[in-house]
């Protein structure tokens, strides 16, 4: 504890501290027992229990990728608590229900609940560790025909939803880590907005990971009906241990003909110790959207600014034709963090058209790689892309690289690529200053320059508190 | 206003400025010229502070207060404005929103109440119809893809929008056609006034055509080695510099 404290005192991680609340844990390690006892902790129907056995089978079989950009000692997956859960019943109804403890630490994080409740219009579903802590706003939802909920709720509420689509757009075999997630995976959220709905609020769901050596395996399903729409936000924060913790979730989406997903994220996980770099979330991520209805749409919008290690790429498959992907992110690395992030954009259907927009800013001795696909089928005529990516350097013992892949498979189609790396340096600082701007002012002003195109896609108040975390990040790092 | 004494100044170890002195009264026009390397940016960039820069002795004055005790910003809020010989382009960042937050910071420093956006923006617009800038001028951003005109104006239009009480223009001349720096000029006859100082550093004496100094510097190694008025700049652009290197106290005997 008095290793974490001084952590938390050296890395300025206001978000550092750790929730005294007891929990119901499985034992450290991983077999078939493990998912088996999952499954009936959470008294899952059959074909739950046999997607994650079959996950676990082909996880077995499967190894860690090793293409990414980034270096860490291997991770002992027997040393790894894959259930964590508060002690109290995890099917809660309102609010009052919910662990006095954990509800402080939730307005610690800045999230009064009971505000946000009464001011804005944002519904929030909290996931602490691994459980959904309660869900705001379901009356309004309810009305409108909206739902958000827990993922082990819906199981039992909306099983054929489930069983049609979990696993529809990430496969059980995906890859290292969805596969793991596909076994393990212990909540997470739920939305479906039915025909024609336009969803009344921002959705939000934040997810926090408390418990030491916990990881956090959390799954998202959001289903998004003919001609609905929907708005998405989630936002991460972690405690600050010296050891790493794993974070391998998987979000799915599907826009059906004429829907629009939009999903954003600001993640803030603990990213280690800028020095040593001790500690700190592995934040190993399948997120991915199919566009599976003519003239569907599925934003993206990331902020990400911490975890030690980032592996992320959230995807769009445009299937269904006039449908289009966006990918909007700023990722921030600072201290030691290494990032390899990214989009995929698999255009299928005819005139299909993506956007990617990336800006990358590394500081002190970060690694800070764009990795991204844009991938255009031969029967994809039409199909265009715009892809612009752009570095900033702060210092000069960072490193940022962009690993374009472009694959076009027809002659009608249009694919644009724009790259720029800038440095962030003395004499842009000394210029402001000599304006009578401080260096403060003048970082923030010069970050938040080079992000406004991304955000900009953020909802209003995520886009402040995405703007005042850049500036905050960056505070020790410019000389 | 300005009093510089005995200034010494090096960059990364290197002896730059070698005891020089100088004194602006309000209402002057100082020209400082010479050859490259005599030290005149150098000048430039230690009056305002720029951190690569060290004063290892002398002092310099502005206003009765000792600048080198100051943060850049702390210097600007006081009064002094230096136009870059190379100005910075700052992506992302609007002309506008540069000028208002650098309007604003001055404004609160001096404990006078900040200005919002239309406030603000009243102002602004006045200056560039008086600059004769068009309007777009501030959408853009500060600097991004400017001519080298352009960047030079801009300067100037910061200097007119943060009224300094003592301006220092770096080679403000350089790299501008003569058109150009005709409506540079004209800009900066413009704001001078009788409370403000102005020291030009340039090297040819074409921009003291149209901006007629009071007193003309030559700087040679660090020191000023001659003054005197106006004509002393058409002497230079006759004769170069040389005969001053030869003997640089030449002119006293």
């Amino acid at each position: 504890m008095s290793d974490s404290a001084a952590m938390f005192e050296q890395s300025d991680y206001k978000y550092g501290f750790v929730t005294d609340v007891e929990t119901d844990s499985l034992p450290k390690g991983l077999n078939e027992e493990t998912i088996r006892a999952i499954s009936a902790k959470k008294n899952e129907p059959d074909f739950l229990l046999d997607f994650r056995l079959k996950a676990y089978e082909r996880w077995l079989e499967s190894e860690e990728p090793k293409w990414a950009n980034v270096n860490y000692p291997k991770i002992d997956f027997q040393g790894i608590t894959y259930y964590s859960a508060p002690k109290k019943k995890p099917l809660l109804n309102n609010l009052s229900e919910v662990d006095p403890e954990i509800l402080k630490t939730f307005e610690r994080l800045g999230i009064p609940v009971e505000e946000q409740m009464r001011l804005s219009n944002v519904a929030v579903d909290l996931v602490f560790d691994s459980v959904s802590i309660g869900t705001t706003f379901k009356k309004k939802l309810e009305d409108a025909g909206v739902v958000l909920c827990s993922i082990s709720e819906a199981m039992h509420t909306h099983p054929d939803l489930i069983k049609k689509y979990l696993g529809s757009v990430v496969p059980i075999g995906d890859n290292y880590y969805a596969t793991l997630n596909s076994a393990v995976f212990t909540d997470g959220s739920f939305v479906y907005v039915p025909k024609g709905v336009h969803c009344p609020m921002e959705l939000s769901t934040y997810f926090r990971i408390n418990d030491k050596e916990s990881g956090q395996f959390e799954r998202t399903l959001v289903i998004a009906e003919e001609s609905s729409y929907v708005s998405y936000l989630e936002g991460c924060t972690a405690p600050a241990y010296d050891n790493n913790q794993l974070h391998a979730a998987v979000v799915e989406l599907v826009a059906l003909d004429n829907a629009q997903i939009k999903y954003a994220t600001v993640q803030n996980w603990y990213s280690g110790n800028p020095t040593t770099g001790l500690g700190g979330i592995y934040n190993f991520v399948t997120k991915r959207g199919r566009c599976a209805g003519v003239n569907s749409k599925i934003s993206w919008t990331q902020v990400e600014v911490g975890a030690a290690i980032t592996w992320k790429y959230p995807s769009c498959i445009l299937q269904g034709d006039n449908s289009v992907g966006e990918f909007y992110s700023v990722a921030l690395t600072n201290g030691r963090m290494q990032a390899d992030t990214g989009t995929k954009m698999i255009h299928l259907g005819k005139n299909t058209r993506s956007t990617i927009i990336s800006k990358g800013i590394s500081a002190d001795t970060s690694h800070n790689t764009y990795r991204g696909l844009v991938k255009i089928a031969p029967r994809a005529a039409g199909a265009r892309n715009y892809t612009q990516c752009d570095s900033m350097l702060v210092g000069d013992r960072c490193s940022a690289n962009t690993f374009p892949y472009i694959e076009v498979g027809n002659a009608s189609s249009q694919v644009e690529h724009e790259a720029s790396t800038s440095k962030m340096n003395e004499e842009q600082l000394f210029y402001f200053q000599s304006r009578g701007i401080s260096k403060e002012d003048a970082v923030n002003m010069i970050v938040n320059g080079f992000c406004k195109d991304v955000i900009k896609e953020l909802p209003l108040e995520f886009a402040v508190e995405a703007q005042k975390l850049l500036a905050i990040k960056l505070e020790n790092s410019v000389g | 206003m300005l009093k510089i004494e005995n200034l010494t100044a090096e960059v990364e170890g290197k002896p730059i400025l070698k005891g020089l002195n100088l004194n602006v009264q309000a209402g002057e026009i100082h020209a400082i010229m010479g050859p490259n390397g005599a030290g005149k940016s150098t000048l430039a960039k230690v009056l305002a502070g720029h951190p690569t820069y060290e004063i290892t002795g002398g002092s310099i004055t502005f206003k009765n207060q000792d600048l080198s005790e100051l943060e850049p910003e702390e210097r600007a809020h006081l009064g002094l404005f230096m136009s870059f010989q190379y100005p910075v382009e700052i992506p992302g960042v609007s002309n506008r929103q540069f000028l208002q937050i650098a309007y604003n910071a001055k404004r609160k420093a001096r404990h006078e109440k900040e200005l919002s956006l239309p406030e603000f923006e009243e102002i602004l617009n006045e200056k560039m119809k008086s600059m004769e800038i068009r309007t777009e001028f501030s959408q853009r951003n500060v600097n991004e893809n400017f001519s080298g005109g352009e960047k030079k104006r801009n300067e100037i239009l910061q200097m007119a929008v943060l009224a300094p009480e003592l301006a220092l223009l770096d080679e403000t001349d350089s790299g501008l056609d003569i058109d150009a720096m005709r409506i540079v000029a004209k800009g900066v006859n413009q704001l001078m006034n009788p409370q403000m100082g102005l020291i030009l550093i340039t090297h040819y004496q074409r921009l003291l055509d149209y901006i007629k100094p009071d007193y003309v510097h030559v700087m040679l190694d660090g020191r000023i080695v001659q003054s005197g008025d106006a004509s002393l700049a058409l002497e230079l652009e006759d004769k170069g510099y040389d005969w001053l290197i030869k003997s640089p106290e030449g002119e006293e005997q």
